[in-house]
């Protein structure tokens, strides 16, 4: 039974990262736009992400890393004003303020107190931290935040160039997939001397208080598992809600399925895929953080192929959340046993070489690919460029 | 006179998207590089252009035997994207070669003359058996060859260490063994004395040519032209798109075998035990994409991109990191990708500059 937990528990670390690259993928993908710059997002976001971690790290802070908390406090209240003024501006139904003589749409009006409130909040909360050594999992929080961050602006030269310039989409992801790597060698062996960045903490929850004295749930669910974890699952609910059942997330399906009868109805459809790209690389950037915090103790200029391993998930899932999730267990699954075979009492006694194992979540996806792939249901747009001149 | 004329501007404009991404490229390049260091930049960016030119005879023939499975790898991409698919498991079908042929080279002993062509082609044919399965698999069961295709890299990157460990293992180097002198390619030391030029570049010149024939001249590459431009239309004209797309792919896979075989059948040059996926097929697919996924074009790119690599080996004295080349060639696909909207977006400025400049000149002579 031991044998088992510890089997799920190392089942979650690869399946926590394919889950989120691969919901940010689905965005992507929904809209008509494929990524196959994920694994460069990936590792654009880790780069970033796991220098700040080893910045955060350090305390008493210097002027660098406060900058950096400065820059993300304030860029996530941005975003929290935008969420909360879409959310309250469902509590009012006035449309127009007259200000200084001045028309205002309320949705601006709205944004802009909470833009004012999150701001405050953000000074508040920057002085708090800078004056404080963080909680190592708050450490773990803000190491994604900024490489969803980078992840997103990294991602905009490839949404910029795939949606706005009519580019092919493989070949400016292939183009992005080549810069990340060599970017974060390049920069890394200039300002650190070597190419790896190591940090010291370990982001492991050993027990979640109350919760890990359930029986059987405690032991699979809340014992020796990473914070990431349940964002991750936080993250396939809100994307399910999101694609499912908002007005945003119909518009991104009709995007992707008929993105001329989108556009006849209305929708900016470049800014809809614009977005979803964007989000997307938010993803993948956060992916890229959680798989070097997770399986590593130092970045080292590679996500292991995951960001293609997770556009494998995505496909397996057949573009559906419900499905993605599925998916993302059975291939943390079969890494897992690549790389604990030993510890499994009946594969080890078979005495195959180690090689064999290694290949086996490969090979898995190429069988269950073959099988699935037959009936699957891309988007219909998938990949096709948008033209509002075409017919 | 006027038809060599035409010529030439017709050339010119092929070339034109090509020519402003380099231009970019190396425009970032430096930038970087002045950012990082601005005393050295511009002696570096002078190093990186000439190449594998810094070091005479020895340096032209390193770039030269560099380029061979570069400039193959790139044929075997731009093969694929003509019909209309991605091959981005070059550096697999690579590997495959590579393993097969430095086996015959270890294992076989035949005579001299007839040893390294038997490798080379067996070599070439597990390249094409490689690269078979993702286009049976998207044939078939329509799996999409990118992931297929990535699968299979890592598959082989894993059965490449398995099988030199128990087949052709040097357990002092925990390397693969050394091939027998016979297997050797035939060198071209009378030309470039003290480099490891080989016949390979002669050989993927040839293969060049072929290829560009097989697919403007001949049946087989009018259909997989077609299938590359509509699956659907092609298939209305009553072309077999299935047969079409495993051709494409065996052929593809074949070139990247050839490119492995020709990399290691050279004494001295063994794989590691180390996992690792050959750099050299995703190079294939810059080399592809710079070339414009035209035969020719992938000839030329290859050889500018193995020039620059020679250049990175060079410009290390300056204290730059070989990396750089990757982050100019990365500039440079991005820019070929857009560069139908950037023309476009240049011409536009550039009306409105001519305009401009005319304007002044007639409110100067008003």
């Amino acid at each position: 039974m031991d044998i088992l937990y510890q089997l799920v528990q190392n089942t979650y670390v690869s399946m926590t990262v394919l889950l989120i690259v691969a919901l940010g993928g689905l965005l992507a993908e929904r809209s008509g736009v494929t990524n196959i710059a994920l694994e460069g997002i990936m590792i654009m976001g880790a780069f970033i992400g796991v220098w700040s971690i080893q910045g955060l790290e350090v305390y008493p802070y210097s002027g660098l890393t406060k900058f950096v908390i400065f820059v993300v406090s304030v860029s996530f209240s941005v975003v929290m004003s935008w969420g909360l003024s879409l959310f309250i501006k469902r509590l009012f139904k006035k449309d127009t303020y007259t200000l200084f003589k001045k028309n205002f749409s309320q949705k601006k009006v709205i944004f802009a107190i909470c833009a004012l409130a999150a701001f405050m909040l953000a000074i508040l909360f920057f002085v708090w931290l800078v004056n404080t050594q963080i909680h190592v999992q708050f450490i773990l929080v803000m190491g994604m935040m900024i490489g969803g961050l980078v992840g997103g602006l990294y991602a905009m030269i490839h949404a910029h160039a795939s949606i706005y310039m009519k580019a092919n989409q493989i070949i400016s992801a292939t183009a992005l997939n080549l810069f990340a790597p060599a970017f974060a060698i390049f920069t890394a062996r200039f300002l650190q001397g070597g190419q790896q960045i190591p940090f010291s903490s370990s982001f492991l929850i050993q027990e979640v208080p109350v919760l890990s004295q359930i029986p059987i749930i405690g032991q699979l669910f809340f014992t020796r598992v990473y914070l990431s974890f349940f964002i991750g699952l936080a993250l396939l609910l809100i994307i399910s809600i999101i694609i499912f059942k908002t007005k945003f997330g119909i518009r991104l399906r009709a995007c992707g399925e008929n993105p001329h009868a989108a556009d006849s109805l209305g929708i900016n459809i470049y800014k809809l895929r614009f977005v979803a790209v964007t989000l997307s690389g938010v993803f993948a950037g956060m992916g890229g953080v959680i798989f070097v915090v997770t399986t590593s103790t130092e970045f080292n200029v590679t996500v292991a192929g995951f960001g293609f391993l997770a556009i494998a998930v995505l496909i397996f899932g057949n573009w559906r959340p419900s499905r993605i999730i599925l998916a993302a267990i059975f291939f943390g699954f079969m890494r897992t046993i690549a790389s604990s075979y030993s510890i499994i009492p009946f594969l080890n006694d078979f005495g195959l070489p180690r090689e064999f194992y290694n290949m086996i979540p490969y090979i898995a996806t190429l069988v269950i690919l073959a099988f699935f792939s037959k009936n699957s249901r891309a988007p219909k747009a998938l990949g096709q460029i948008y033209d509002q001149g075409k017919r | 006179m006027t038809k060599m004329k035409k010529m030439m501007k017709k050339f010119f404009i092929t070339l034109k998207p090509s020519l402003i991404a380099i231009g970019f490229g190396l425009l970032i390049g430096l930038i970087v590089m002045l950012i990082f260091n601005p005393g050295d930049a511009f002696p570096a960016l002078f190093t990186l252009l000439i190449g594998g030119f810094n070091g005479g005879l020895i340096g032209i023939g390193n770039m030269l035997y560099q380029a061979a499975p570069i400039i193959l790898t790139g044929l075997a991409v731009a093969f694929a994207f003509k019909t209309g698919l991605f091959n981005i498991g070059a550096s697999g079908q690579m590997m495959i070669g590579a393993y097969v042929a430095i086996y015959i080279g270890v294992k076989w002993e035949l005579p001299g003359g007839i040893h390294w062509i038997v490798a080379m082609l067996i070599g070439t044919l597990a390249g094409g058996l490689w690269g078979l399965i993702p286009g049976l698999l998207k044939a078939i069961s329509n799996v999409n060859e990118v992931i297929s295709s990535i699968m299979m890299n890592y598959i082989a990157g894993h059965l490449l260490i398995f099988l030199i460990r128990t087949t052709i293992f040097n357990g002092s180097y925990s390397r693969s063994m050394n091939i027998l002198p016979t297997a050797q390619l035939p060198m071209l030391t009378s030309i470039f004395p003290g480099s490891s030029a080989n016949i390979g570049i002669l050989i993927a010149i040839a293969v060049a040519i072929i290829i560009h024939i097989v697919i403007h001249k001949t049946t087989l590459g009018f259909q997989l032209r077609a299938s590359g431009f509509s699956m659907d239309g092609s298939k209305y004209a009553g072309m077999n798109t299935k047969a079409n797309i495993i051709t494409a792919m065996s052929i593809s896979g074949l070139l990247a075998g050839l490119a492995g075989a020709l990399a290691y059948l050279v004494v001295g040059k063994t794989i590691g035990t180390a996992f690792e996926i050959f750099p050299q097929g995703f190079d294939g697919i810059s080399v592809a994409l710079l070339g414009l996924g035209e035969p020719m074009g992938a000839l030329f790119a290859g050889l500018f991109l193995s020039n620059l690599r020679m250049g990175g080996f060079y410009m290390q004295t300056y204290g730059f990191v070989p990396q750089i080349i990757d982050m100019i060639i990365s500039v440079i696909i991005y820019v070929t990708a857009i560069s139908i909207a950037l023309q476009a977006a240049l011409k536009v400025y550039g009306d409105r500059l001519r305009a401009w400049f005319k304007n002044r000149k007639l409110k100067e002579e008003v």
